[in-house]
Parts: structure tokens; sequence; C-alpha cells
């Protein structure tokens, strides 16, 4: 993948020599037999929006939690900023955190709770408030400084919360599922609200969510766990186009998977049998040697549909719609080809007065070489 | 056919439970000296109850006594059941977890009994507690009332929402101050409930006070509870009156405190 100039600064990771600002050293936690966590080998970079994406139980919380200073590492070191935060109890740590269930103090009012941390500080009363008030203001919530939190809706709570873990202004802010409780439509407005509010203050934000949808719209790495493992940290874009395991590639979005081995291998072009497809075409990917068993994985997306034999596409087969969902601005098809594989396709619906491929109808289905990701675990 | 039943249940259920109370209530404003039969209505045994320095004494006694043990009772208790709820793993955690649910279960003659050995024992060995009285009966109802409000911080404490006190935690408060400043607020109109459970409990208490008390330190009950062996006096009914009032607004108090804190989803 070709770099644009500058990526460095705004990509950090992407650089050799820059310095990691969280650096997360195989640690592992466990709860008695279980392994919650293990060894995992994080670095998070200055004002980075991370997020640890992972279905619930595979640890991301835990891990959350270890960097709050809420649980002890059975082993392994975290690192913020530069100094090892092994024995520095969650009221000391340079970070704050937004909970799940906001934890907004019932008997105080929304100004009070959101002043409660900076008058923890020892900061003056009155400049504690002014600074709530300002926070408040920031969120759009300074009419209802008085309200107490059960008078509040859940996205107001939601901000409050957010308010009340940023007004200390945090080196590291940590976010448990922070949308999670909101409902769809505002939940998507507030994701663009939330990276609105942390470029503007420049904090780094590691964020836990199940929701791939959400850590595809916020973030600027993903890391994707399962088991208490990191399978794989990357930008949006590299996890879902250059997943590196069927699980990654599961995950997030839908896949098509085809085991097979790897027969040919000329300098730009690669061979596979499948047991499914037959000989598919791709190119050459590093690393893989002939006779290895190996899974081709296509997106839905990159299928090309067409009642005629398409001429040039290398990979193409004719088979029979058996189900299409049309849901608006896409069509989600499953086509039975003459083997019995059953392939997801979908196909944007660009134009109004298209004539749709629909049920029971004889299509082609092809896709380029390129579309293929070659998966080997 | 939602005819009579419900409503016949509703009246039957009542009466089972109030008529006793009521007809104490109406016959302390009997004139008459024979409890059984009325002689018109009067306040005279108000009168006469307020001279009876006995009693004015006992009853002064009852209070300060239940007023002591449900405030220790409930700073006991609260820190027990802190402990249990929030420490998962202690030496002696099993034991304090028997020990402090015992006195609910344990007979009130068996818990008077092993107090009033334990104290003559003590006044043997170190000459404290000098004999018994008042202290010795606020510290045996302190004993079996810390049971009671400990139950009560304890199903509290499980239902309140962990992250509070984390939330208070990685604001930069100490862990004192959290308890201070976010669990007690939370727990508080349970503890309020349970201070006024502990208050009716000690004020009730005959058993365990007549074995712990001593000369000039009878509560209440015990001087009720002597004087009827001489026959019911009209006097009795109208103290009884008193109490029932006194607790009555306690429940009324208590009822509403836990109504508001749980419509405010504390």
């Amino acid at each position: 993948m070709a770099q644009p100039a500058g990526a460095c600064e705004t990509k950090p990771w992407r650089s050799e020599a820059a310095k990691p600002f969280i650096s997360v050293r195989n640690i592992v936690k466990q709860f008695g037999d279980f392994t919650a966590v293990a060894n995992v080998d994080l670095d998070i970079y200055k004002g980075e929006l991370f997020c640890l994406l992972g279905e619930s139980g595979c640890g991301k919380s835990t891990l959350l939690r270890m960097l709050a200073g809420f649980e002890h590492p059975t082993s392994g070191t975290i690192t913020i900023d530069g100094e090892n935060m092994a024995r520095v109890p969650p009221d000391r740590r340079p970070t704050n955190m937004m909970f799940q269930s906001y934890a907004l103090f019932p008997h105080m009012s929304v100004e009070k709770n959101v002043a409660y941390g900076l008058l923890r500080e020892g900061l003056p009363r009155a400049e504690a408030y002014a600074r709530a008030g300002e926070m408040l203001r920031m969120v759009k919530l300074e009419k209802l400084a008085r309200r107490k939190p059960d008078q509040l809706s859940g996205g107001q709570r939601q901000r409050v919360a957010l308010a009340r873990a940023l007004v200390k202004k945090p080196k590291l802010l940590l976010l448990d599922e922070p949308l999670g409780a909101l409902d769809k439509k505002l939940r998507e407005e507030t994701q663009f609200e939330l990276i609105k509010i942390q470029e503007s203050l420049g904090v780094t934000f590691i964020v836990v969510t199940h929701d791939q949808d959400e850590a595809m719209t916020l973030a600027t790495r993903i890391g994707v766990m399962k088991d208490g493992v990191i399978e794989q940290i990357g930008e949006p874009r590299e996890i879902y186009e250059t997943p590196n395991s069927r699980f990654v590639a599961d995950f997030i979005g839908s896949v098509n998977l085809f085991e097979g081995k790897i027969d040919a291998a000329a300098p730009d072009l690669m061979r596979i049998e499948t047991q499914d497809l037959g000989a598919v075409l791709l190119p050459p990917q590093s690393g893989l040697t002939l006779g290895q068993p190996v899974w081709g994985a296509v997106r839905p997306e990159r299928f090309a549909l067409s009642r005629a034999k398409p001429e040039t596409a290398p990979n193409a087969w004719h088979g029979v719609v058996e189900e299409m969902g049309y849901i608006g601005h896409m069509s989600h098809y499953r086509i039975r080809l003459a083997n019995g594989v059953l392939i997801r396709a979908s196909q944007s619906n660009r134009l109004r007065d298209e004539d749709p491929i629909s049920w029971d109808e004889k299509v082609w289905i092809s896709v380029q070489p390129s579309a293929f990701r070659v998966l080997t675990r | 056919m939602r005819g009579w039943f419900l409503p016949l249940a509703v009246v039957l259920g009542f009466v089972f439970l109030y008529a006793p109370i009521v007809s104490l209530v109406v016959f302390s404003f009997n004139d008459s000296r024979l409890v059984t039969v009325w002689g018109g209505v009067s306040t005279r045994w108000y009168g006469e109850l307020l001279r009876d320095r006995q009693i004015i004494n006992a009853a002064w006694i009852s209070l300060q006594v239940a007023f002591y043990s449900a405030t220790l009772a409930t700073i006991i208790g609260t820190l027990g059941a802190f402990v249990l709820t929030r420490f998962s793993k202690f030496t002696g955690r099993l034991v304090l977890t028997a020990m402090i649910t015992a006195p609910l279960v344990m007979p009130e003659v068996i818990t008077g009994l092993s107090l009033l050995l334990l104290f003559v024992s003590m006044e043997q060995m170190v000459g404290w507690p000098a004999g018994r009285g008042m202290p010795t009966v606020v510290i045996a109802h302190t004993t079996f009332c810390a049971a009671f409000v400990a139950v009560i911080a304890q199903s509290r404490l499980r239902s309140m929402d962990d992250s509070l006190e984390e939330a208070a935690r990685d604001l930069g408060a100490g862990p004192v101050r959290v308890f201070f400043d976010v669990t007690l607020p939370v727990i508080a109109p349970a503890l309020v409930a349970g201070w006024l459970l502990a208050f009716t409990l000690s004020l009730d208490d005959l058993v365990i006070a007549s074995f712990v008390s001593g000369p000039g330190a009878s509560t209440l009950p015990m001087v009720i509870f002597s004087k009827i062996r001489l026959g019911v006096s009209p006097d009795v009914n109208a103290l009884a009156t008193i109490i029932i009032g006194f607790v009555l607004i306690a429940v009324v108090i208590a009822g509403w405190l836990m109504r508001r804190a749980m419509r405010k989803g504390l």
C-alpha cells in the first residue's frame, strides 16, 4: 500500500521511530484457572482513538480495567507516558474512565458530578465549578447543570459521563462501550460527536466495543480480540481488506471462504485449487509455499452478477439466485452454484430504474483476482 | 363475579391484624377502672400515666437505650456489611459471616444468658462493667440490632452499582473518601430504615433486657411486664397507645424514605 506523504505525522504507528505513548508488555490476567488476558502486547500513540473490538468475554474489558488500575495484572507491565503503572492506584493514574453504566453519582447534581474530580484534585470550588461549566457547555448540557441524573434522558447521561471523564484532562481516556446504551440513530450521531471532541482535545482514547460498525467509524486503529489474545491490530481499512485470519475476516463484515491448496505460482499470478470453486486465479502473496493448505476469502460486495457470461473475468461461475434481500441501498444475494456451493454476494443499487436480478434467475457470478485474500489460518 | 369475596377477605384480614390494637386504643380512653367495662370517654389514664414516676423513668431509659444501641448498631452493622460485600477474600470471612447473622436465629434467652455470663466474668477479671445497668443493656441490644442492620445494609450494598465506587476512585478519591462521598450517601436511606428498625427492636425487647439489666435500669417493657403480673390496669393501655403512635410514625417515615429511594432508582 502506497503511503501518502506526511502519513507518519498523523499515523505514527506506520513509522519505526515513533515512540508509543502507552505500552502494554506481555500482560497476563488470570482469574483462578481462567485466563482472561493472555500475553498481550500493545503500543498506542499519542492522540490515537484506539478501539478494542471483540465479543463479550474476550478480555477487552479486563484489559481496559487493568489500564485504569481496577485490576492488577498477573504478570507483565503497563507504561503510560514513560511511567510504570504497576504500583499506581486508580486514583493516582493519569487516566479517566467512562463506564458502560455511566456510573453517575445519583445523589449529586450534573454540575457536581462533573466537578467532583476537580475538587478531589484540590482545586478551589469556584474554579472547579467554572471548569465543570465549560465542559458542560462543550457537551451542550449547560442548561441542565442543576438536574439530578435521574432527571436526564439516556443520551444526556451519556454526555454527562463523558464530560465528567474529560474534565480532568486525562492523558488517556478509557471508554467502556460508550455508546452501547443508546438507540441506533442517536448512536450514529454521537459517534461523530465523539470523534470531534477527541480531535479538539487531543486526548488519547481507548474504546472498548463489541460493535464492529462503531469500531470502524471511530477508530484510528482497531485491535480485534478473541479469547484473551489480540488477533490483529490495524487501521480499519487494513482489518477489512487484509485480515490475517479466518476469524478476523468473518468477524468484521461478512466473507466467503473457500478451502484449497496452492497448486501453481507465477511471478504475477497464483492459482489455488479449491474444492468448491475449482481453480481460482489470484495475485501472488508472499510467504506461501506450493501445496500449502489455504483459504481464499472474498467479500460479498466484490462479486459481480450478470445475466450474460462476462467476457474477460478469469474467475466466473454459473448459478441460480436462491435468496435475495432488498434493503434499499444494497441487495443481498445467495447464489447456488451447479455443484451445490452457496455464495453470498451483494450489489449496491446505484440506479433507480434498473431491472434487478431476482429469485430463481440463472446468473453469472464473477470476481477479479485482486479481490481475493489468501488466509493461512 | 368480582363480587363479595375479595372485599370480605380484605376486611377479615384487617380485622385479624388490627382489632386487638384498635380495642387497646379504644379502652385507653375508658373512664372505668375495670378494663373490660366501658365507663365513658376520658383521658384520665393518660394523666395518671404522666404522674407515674416509675413508668416515666422506665420510658426515658428505654428511649435512651434504643437511641444509643440503634446508633451503635447502625455503625457496626454497616461496617460489617461493607467488609463482607466489598472484600472478597480475607481470613476469618466465613466466621464473620456466620457471627454477624447468628443473633438473628439465636433464641433470645440464650443470647441474654450468654451476655450475662460474659458481663459477670468480665467484671471479675477486668472490673468492667461494674455491675449491670444501662451500659450493659445498650451493649446487649447493640449486638443483636447490629445483625439486623447488617442484613439490610448488605442487600443494599450488593444491589448498588459497583462502578459508582470505581468511578469515584477513578476521579481521584482515596478509598476512605469514596466511602463517605459515594457509598454512604447512596445507601443512606437503607441505613435510616435500619436505624429505625433497630430502634423499635430495642424498644420492644424484654427477654435480653431482663437478663442484663440491673437495679435502676428497668426498661419500659420490663416495667409493663411486672405491672401486668398484678393484673391489667388501664394506664398500661394508655402507655401502649402512645408507643403504638411512636412506632407508627417511625414506620411511616421508614416507608416513605424507602419509597423515595426506590423511585429515584438509587
